[in-house]
Formats: structure tokens, sequence, C-alpha cells
């Protein structure tokens, strides 16, 4: 027993070091492993409380790009307005079919990371706005991410600039799909894979998301092809190198899509595993 | 002996707050980012308390993993460092380095630049390697470690200089 002790106290130093490494490596394979929400999250009182401060000064460095942005797409469904033959009619959307107005949910990115692997936004909603995991995030010009942790005022989300990030993608007005991720090189490009070899495409083709997720609607705006290859001679699939219409590094208000469907859709898929 | 504490605590919060503040939004070429909050570590008193450091260095990297969203990378690189210290010590400065009262904060010498120029290597590789987490990234760990580690020296060694005390 004696000997137990003295060993303890004489090395007390390693083994408070061995200790500290363990929680901190646990934590750190716990963040690397899909599918689990983190422990650690910029999406607490602290963190998020002080990117909001921070924010709200540089918010108004960006005033005129915001308004710029806003106008444009003012003006893109004022177009659309004027195109349908009834102008009271409301219009039907098509990139947000299956979605009403009170199904959006607008927000501030606060915090923007771009320069890791594995990138975050932190946003200024949470679970008091009505924000859930899993719910898709966009913009004006296109996709963002998907909502990771959420705590009381404030969530993260997934960028679509993270290497674990993977959303159902398809080409404009044809049905073949691909999953979309990121290979960690450039912040202005995204891969998607797995596009089967038939497909007809040409650079310059617009890709979009594709109605087999239930987190984003279809038909939402991803980016334009850029550059089409064939990773290897034995697979039947393009890789495709998809230039992002949005600016990743350069992001404002956000909107956050509740899909009424989602969690239907999750118990029945949910059931016939059970089966 | 509590002056050196305060000072400590005061240090711990105003490098956490520059990093965040300042020096995470300072992205050259996209992706190098310095990391001059390790020079909490780097300057903490040689004959101080060891475990005061080692777990100082834990919650260090833990507050900065809480706002960069990276899981555990920032604490094991931090806790890494702390507890390798000594040797870097012992390796710059020579064996007696205990009783020569090292101090880093003065003019810079071969000794002192060798010793920042490990803790930071050791601590930028170790940060990259666990952030990238796949054996893919190994040569795009390396040019990252090699580009961080010119741009943290050079901050942290005109940090040391302006808040160098002027007392003899």
């Amino acid at each position: 027993m004696q000997q137990i002790f003295s060993f303890i106290i004489k090395n007390s130093n390693r083994l408070l070091f061995l200790l500290l490494l363990g929680i901190s490596l646990s934590l750190t394979i716990q963040s690397h492993s899909f599918h689990k929400s983190k422990v650690i999250s910029s999406a607490n009182f602290l963190s998020g409380g002080v990117y909001e401060r921070i924010n709200s000064f540089e918010e108004y460095l960006h005033l005129k790009e915001q308004n710029e942005e806003l106008a444009l797409e003012n003006a893109n469904l004022k177009s659309l307005l004027f195109k349908t033959k009834d102008t009271l009619k409301a219009p039907n959307l098509d990139s947000l079919k299956g979605v009403l107005p009170k199904d959006i949910i607008v927000s501030r990115v606060i915090h923007n990371s771009y320069n890791v692997y594995e990138n975050f936004l932190t946003l200024n909603s949470g679970a008091k706005s009505g924000v859930k995991p899993d719910m898709g995030v966009i913009n004006s010009l296109g996709i963002v991410g998907i909502i990771d942790n959420v705590s009381a005022n404030y969530s993260t989300v997934i960028s679509i600039l993270n290497i674990k990030s993977q959303i159902n993608a398809k080409i404009k007005n044809s049905d073949h799909f691909g999953t979309l991720n990121w290979d960690g090189k450039s912040t202005g490009f995204v891969q998607l894979i797995d596009v089967p070899r038939l497909a007809s495409i040409r650079k310059g083709d617009t890709i979009v998301t594709g109605g087999q997720s239930v987190i984003f609607p279809e038909n939402i705006g991803i980016g334009t092809i850029d550059k089409i290859f064939i990773p290897d001679d034995k697979t039947h699939y393009y890789t495709i190198n998809v230039k992002l219409f949005n600016d990743m590094t350069n992001l404002g208000y956000v909107y956050i899509i509740k899909s009424k469907d989602n969690e239907e859709i999750k118990n029945l898929e949910k059931l016939g595993k059970d089966e | 002996m509590n002056s050196i504490v305060l000072g400590n605590i005061f240090r711990f919060v105003l490098l956490l707050a520059v990093q965040i503040l300042v020096f995470n939004n300072m992205n050259f070429w996209g992706y190098v980012t310095a990391f001059p909050y390790i020079l909490f570590i780097i300057l903490y008193p040689v004959n101080g308390n060891k475990y005061g450091l080692l777990v100082s260095s834990f919650f260090l990297g833990l507050i900065m993993d809480l706002f960069c969203n990276s899981g555990g990378v920032h604490a094991t690189a931090c806790v890494l460092l702390a507890y390798i210290r000594p040797s870097f010590f012992k390796f710059s400065f020579g064996l007696s380095y205990e009783y020569q009262t090292v101090k880093l904060n003065d003019v810079l010498t071969p000794e002192r630049f060798t010793f920042i120029l490990l803790s930071v290597i050791t601590h930028n590789f170790t940060l990259f390697l666990l952030e990238s987490f796949q054996i893919s990234f190994f040569l795009d760990v390396l040019l990252r470690t090699l580009l961080s580690t010119v741009f943290t020296i050079i901050t942290c060694i005109i940090l040391i200089y302006l808040i160098k005390p002027n007392k003899r």
C-alpha cells in the first residue's frame, strides 16, 4: 500500500499529464467521429456571447454589401412575381417548394471559420427560436451548411467546407444524383462525387440540392461545374469540381429551413430498420 | 509569489483575448494562422508550480477549442507542450537551467530562440496533425506547420518585446 502511495507521489506530475492528455485526446477523437455532437462547441453563452459582441461591431463594415445582396434578392423575387400572370396570387417558388414562410428562421453568422479541415459557423439563434440539430442553412445565393449543436441562444453549423460534410446534390434539370463533399483544399470549390458516367454534363452546368435529402428542399443552388474528371479507370463515376455560388469567407444573414416532413420521414426510415 | 500568480492570470486572459479577437481572424493565404497564445506556456516561470502549469495549459487549450469548434485539439497540443517544456529547457540552456534563473523576456540569445522554436514547432505540429486526423493530409500538415511556425515565432518575439517589463 505504501509503495503504491509513494509511486503516485513520485510520479504525480506524469500521472496528471497522462490524465489531462487522456481527457483532451478523447475529446479530439470524439469530435472527429461522425454523427456525434460535440461536447466542446462554440454554441454556449461564453463563446457565443463574445462572438456576438464582436460581430455587432463588424456588422457595420459590411452594411453596404448586405444591402446590395438584399436588393438583388428582392429584384429576383420581384421578377418571379411579374412572370406569374395573376400578380395577386402568391408565386410558386420552385426552390422553396413545400416550405412555408413560418418554417424559415432568419439568423446571422456571428463566427465563420474556413481555414481548417473541419469548419464550423456559429449563428445567433438557438433553441429559443426553434432551431434544432440537422436543419438546413441557406442564404440568398445557395446552401451554407447543416445545424450541428444547439444551445438556448446560439447554434453551430457544419459548413459545406467541412471534410465530414456530405450533402445529396444533383445536376439541374436532370435526375443524376451525387454526393457533395469537400477535399479540404480551396474555399471556393467543393466536389460532387459518384455521378454516373451516363449523365450528360458540361462545364458550366448548375448543381442544385437533390430531393433525396430531407434536410434541404429540392433545387436550392450550390454552384456551377468547373471541372469534370474520372478518379480512376475502374469506376463508372465522375468526380466534379463545383465552383460555389456563395463566397464562404464572407457570410452575413442566413435562413434556417425547418422541414416539416423531416421527423415523419426519419421515423418511417427507423421503422424500416427495426423490422 | 502572489504577484507572480496574478501576473500569470493576467497573461492567461490577455493572451487568450488577443488570440481570439485578433490572430484567429488573421489568415495568411487563407489557411496560415499564428498562435501567440502559447506564449503563456513559454513564459510560465521556470521554477513555478508544475501542476499549475499542466492544469492551466489544459484550460488554456480547452478555451481555445471552445472558440474554434475544434474538439480537444488545442488542449492536447498545450498539455503536451507543458509536459515536455522542462526537456526543452534542458536542451537549450544546458543541464543546470534551474539554478541559473532563466529569463525569457530579455535580449534574444540563440538559447532563447532555440527554446521558442522547439516549443512552437511541437505545438503546431501536434495541433495540425490532430486537426487533420488523416494520413492523406500529411504533406499538407507539414506545410501548415512550417508556415504557421514562422508566423507564430515572429508574433511571439514581437509580443515578448511589447510586454517586456521595464524594471531592471
